[in-house]
Formats: structure tokens, sequence, C-alpha cells
């Protein structure tokens, strides 16, 4: 099995990152806080003001490890890559089928929607109960709609349209309900439906940065089977989206992201205090909240869990991966279809 | 000498005798996953390949010497030849050594590259190359390799089928064999297992699954 190598977060303002031999190092106000041999990481991703030695920038380009600059809310800045490596032959089946992409997107739209339902499941399992009688049956007629909407995706639907809009049904159903799941006591820390770019609430703010981690995961993960990340099938192709990425998310996104927003709330490991409200009614995490994020992001993808499809126990971190991989090894023919991945 | 046209690498014939699927993996798909038996060969052949000459007595001994074979489209660079005389002053017989980790194999792998690199060097220096050698890093020990009428045979079949891939750029269907695919270095990427099943029939029977379970869940 492949290694799950890791992602080195920086996110303290004001860190020095250099390379001393055949490690990075990270400084902070000239003290050694961090010290990681380079054949340990996949990535290293800095939030915000953080400096980069242009030897490290040159060692990690060249040994293929990506280097992802984001500000301080998480939003995307820039990227320093080395060499493109990848099979053109791949990739021109990749453009070929992403003209018909509809079996395709089937798989991704199918196992997005039966990932949803799950969650929504599990919740009503683990505190169901506990749900006042109204929210419970709110949650519940989704559930049931989100089958009737699965089984359609799965079995009949044609068209690409028709699938898109199948997705956007479902989605709008989820979020609906989603704020219903959410158990903290705290007033502060509530849904008021999915917002984005600026999320207007916290429950928005942990999502928006929960999917941007899973959006650089599944953007190394295409790009390390030697897919184009900019070429999608769901998502339609426009300058500067890593559509491809965005795709091979839509599945993930429910149990990597959702249920990860979930249980940080409703454990109360997040709490208001962790959120920056701004005056034009955006909200951000502060650094606090970002740490604690990023700590049981960490901690979730060493979690091991049986691949649906392959068979085989593997930590989640490495999901993204397999999935690209497979997704890689049907467009080149060796698998009848997409094998999505569905949690269980 | 005139450049080929997309040759085939020396190295894949090795590969393709293992198995040609991997051969089409590692050069059509560009998937490497360097494991413990590639990472020890690469630092082998790192020390190997320092080019540099040397004569001592009859042999002179070039290192990291650069091959082609027109006829059969091969390209790629022999570790060592030595460059052997019957007499000083005589005429010189090429004689291709291959560092290889490990022992000596069950599988004609390793050969075939060797005459591989034997053709090459028969084309180039219009001299006939009648065996070579194999060093070994396990045992440290040369094995000679005569490039007989059937080693030579094998060797032209696998550049042509191999050949053939490469110029349709097709990489053929996995077949699992438990011995052989064990010790492969591709084999999470190459999966021989999974490209046997039906991803179409998982993907309904998983839908049908997660429909049914909250049926026999519901109270």
């Amino acid at each position: 099995m492949k290694k799950l190598l890791n992602t080195l977060y920086v996110t303290t303002e004001g860190a020095s990152l250099r390379k001393d031999g055949e490690n990075l190092v990270a400084e902070v106000e000239s003290a050694e806080r961090a010290r990681v041999p380079f054949h340990m990481l996949t990535s290293l991703v800095v939030f915000g003001g953080i400096f980069i030695s242009p030897p490290l920038i040159q060692a990690l380009a060249q040994l293929g490890i990506t280097i992802v600059l984001l500000d301080r809310a998480g939003r995307f800045q820039a990227r320093v890559e080395g060499p493109v490596s990848g099979n053109v032959l791949l990739r021109r089946k990749q453009y070929k089928v992403a003209e018909q992409p509809d079996e395709i997107v089937r798989s991704f739209v199918t196992a997005k929607i039966a990932n949803q339902r799950l969650v929504l499941q599990r919740a009503l399992r683990d505190y169901g109960s506990d749900m006042p009688p109204d929210r419970r049956e709110r949650v519940e007629q989704v559930v049931d709609r989100q089958a009737a909407i699965l089984r359609k995706v799965a079995f009949k639907t044609r068209g690409l349209d028709t699938l898109r809009g199948a997705e956007g049904e479902a989605a709008l159903g989820y979020f609906s309900v989603f704020g219903d799941l959410i158990r903290s006591p705290d007033a502060a820390v509530c849904f008021r439906g999915r917002s984005r770019r600026p999320p207007l609430d916290p429950v928005n703010a942990v999502l928006s940065f929960l999917y941007t981690l899973l959006t650089h995961e599944c953007r190394s993960a295409a790009e390390g089977v030697g897919l184009d990340p900019a070429v999608g099938f769901l998502h339609r192709d426009r300058p500067g989206r890593p559509s491809l990425a965005l795709d091979l998310m839509e599945e993930l996104r429910p149990i990597f992201a959702d249920r990860l927003a979930l249980s940080l709330i409703n454990r109360r490991q997040l709490r208001a205090g962790d959120f920056e409200f701004q005056d034009s009614g955006a909200v951000l995490l502060n650094d606090d909240g970002r740490r604690t994020v990023l700590t049981a992001w960490q901690e979730r993808k060493k979690e091991e869990r049986r691949h649906p499809f392959l068979e085989e126990v593997a930590p989640l971190g490495l999901v993204p991966h397999l999935q690209a991989l497979l997704l890689a090894r049907h467009l080149r023919g060796d698998l009848d279809a997409y094998p999505p991945w569905i949690w269980k | 000498m005139p450049e080929l046209d997309d040759p085939i690498p020396i190295s894949a014939l090795q590969h393709a005798v293992f198995c040609i699927r991997q051969a089409a993996l590692i050069h059509i798909e560009r998937l490497w996953e360097e494991n413990r038996f590639t990472a020890e060969g690469r630092v082998l052949h790192e020390a190997a390949h320092d080019p540099s000459r040397r004569t001592r007595g009859l042999v002179r001994r070039v290192t990291a010497l650069p091959l082609a074979c027109r006829r059969l489209n091969l390209s790629g660079t022999a570790d060592l030849v030595e460059f052997r005389r019957e007499a000083p002053g005589g005429p010189e017989t090429p004689f291709p050594v291959e560092y290889k980790r490990g022992k000596p194999k069950l599988h004609r792998a390793d050969e075939v590259q060797l005459c591989a690199q034997a053709f090459c060097l028969e084309e180039m220096t219009n001299r006939s190359v009648t065996e070579g050698a194999l060093f070994y890093g396990g045992t440290k020990r040369r094995v000679v390799v005569p490039f007989d009428v059937e080693l030579r045979r094998l060797t032209e079949e696998t550049a042509r089928a191999f050949g053939s891939l490469l110029a349709a750029g097709e990489t053929p269907p996995a077949v699992y064999k438990h011995d052989r695919c064990r010790a492969c270095s591709l084999i999470d990427v190459c999966r021989p297992k999974a490209t046997t099943k039906t991803a179409a029939g998982f993907l309904h029977r998983a839908v049908e699954e997660t429909l049914l379970r909250d049926a026999s869940e519901a109270p």
C-alpha cells in the first residue's frame, strides 16, 4: 500500500521555513519549532505571512512536493510545483471522455447523494431521539426524498443536465436540514443555510475551510496519477478552476468535511470564541479555531476503513489518491466504470 | 549515428519479460513506484554509472556507455562494457556487464536486457558479441551469459512485442499471478485483482445495499 505521507500546515504568522540537509525546518523568532524530513512530505500548505527560503522552494519543487500558499482565511493564493509529470495518453483520454461524461458523472453524483444521506441517517441514529419531533421529522423527510433521488440517479436518469439537476436538488434538501443536526448550546454557533465567499455563519466558515483542505488533497491526488486537474466531468471547465479536483471531492465532501464539521461543533471542540465575526457579516475561523480544525483533519486522515471497491483497509487520507487512481484506470480502459467511494 | 525515432529503452525489455503490463505501466503510463528493491537497485546503478574509462592489461573498461540498435529500435546505457583483446594490438571484442541487486533469477529478464546490449554492440562495432555477464550485488559474483540462439530469439520477440505496444500506446490488461505480483513494486497502481471486477456492477450493488439497509433498520 502506498504510504500516507504528510501535508505540513504552517499557520503561525511570522514563521520562517528553511532547508537543512534533507529536512524542512520551521523557526519562529529564530527558535526551531519543527523539523520534518522531506521523505515524509507530500505537500506544504502555509497560511498568511510566512517566509519560505529560496533553497527550500527549489528543493521541494524538485522532489515533487507541492507548496500551496493560502491567505490567513484559507483562501487560495498560489501554488509552486515542479515539472509537470503525467501521461499524455491518459490526458487525451480524459479530454475525450469529458465530451461525453454522463457515466462518470452518474458515479460522482450517486456517491455524493448516498454519502449525504448516510450523514443524515447517522445523525438520526445517534441522536435522533434527542431531537425535537418537528426537526426529526424534517430530517426523516429529506432522507426519504434522497432515497428517491438516489434510485433515479443510479438506475434511470439519462443526460448530463438531468444528473446535474438531481445533484442540485439533493444538495438543496440536504442543506435545508443540515442546521437541524447542530447540537451546540451556543446560539452564536449556528447554520443559516449554505453560504460561501464569504461564509455568513460559523458552520459555513468551518465547511468552507474544510472544503479548501479537501480541494487541495483532491488536486494533488489527480496530479499524482497524471490527470489534468483542470478538466472536469461534473464541473464545467472554467479557466483557473480545478474542475476535476472539485469532481473528485463531491463524493467525499459529506463524510470528509460535513461530518467532521458536525462533530467538531457538536462536541464543542469549536465554540463562538474560535470565530471572527466581521462587520460585513462574514464569519471566519480565527487562529485557534483553524488550529483545532487542522489537528482534527490530520487525525481523521489517519483513521482506517475498508475501501468498498478495493476491499482492503486504507487510511482515509489515501482515499483521494485511490479514487484518482481508479478514475485513471477507468479512463485507460482497465475498469468498465468509475467506482466511487461510498461510506459504510 | 542518426538518432532513433521513439526507441525502446533497453531497460524496458527486462520489465517486459517479467510482465508486459508492468513494462507498459512504467513506460507508457509513466507510473513508477519506488520500493526498497528498486531504491537499492538505483543506488547500485548510480555507482556503476559514473562514466569513466580504465585500461588494465588487455582489457579496456568503459562504464555508462550509450548504446543503440537501429534494427530493433533500441536504445539505452550499458553499466559496463569490457573491450577485450586476445593479444596486444589485436582486435577488441565487446563484453557487456550489467549490475543487478540481489541474486540470479529464475526468469530470463536480466539475460534479455544483457542480450539487447549485445545486439547494440554488434551493430555499433561490427564485431560479434558472444557473451557477457551479470554481476549480482547480493552474491557479489559474475554470472557469464552466452548469447545463444534461444536467448537471441527471446530478446528479439520481446523487443518486437513491446515495441508495438509502445507505438500504439496500449496497456494490456492485468493477469494476476500470485508469486509474480507479490514481488512487483507496481502492484498498488496496477491493481491486478481490482481490474478484473466490474465497477458498474459494484455501483449498482452499493446503491441497492444502502437503500435496503435502512429498510431493515426502520422501526
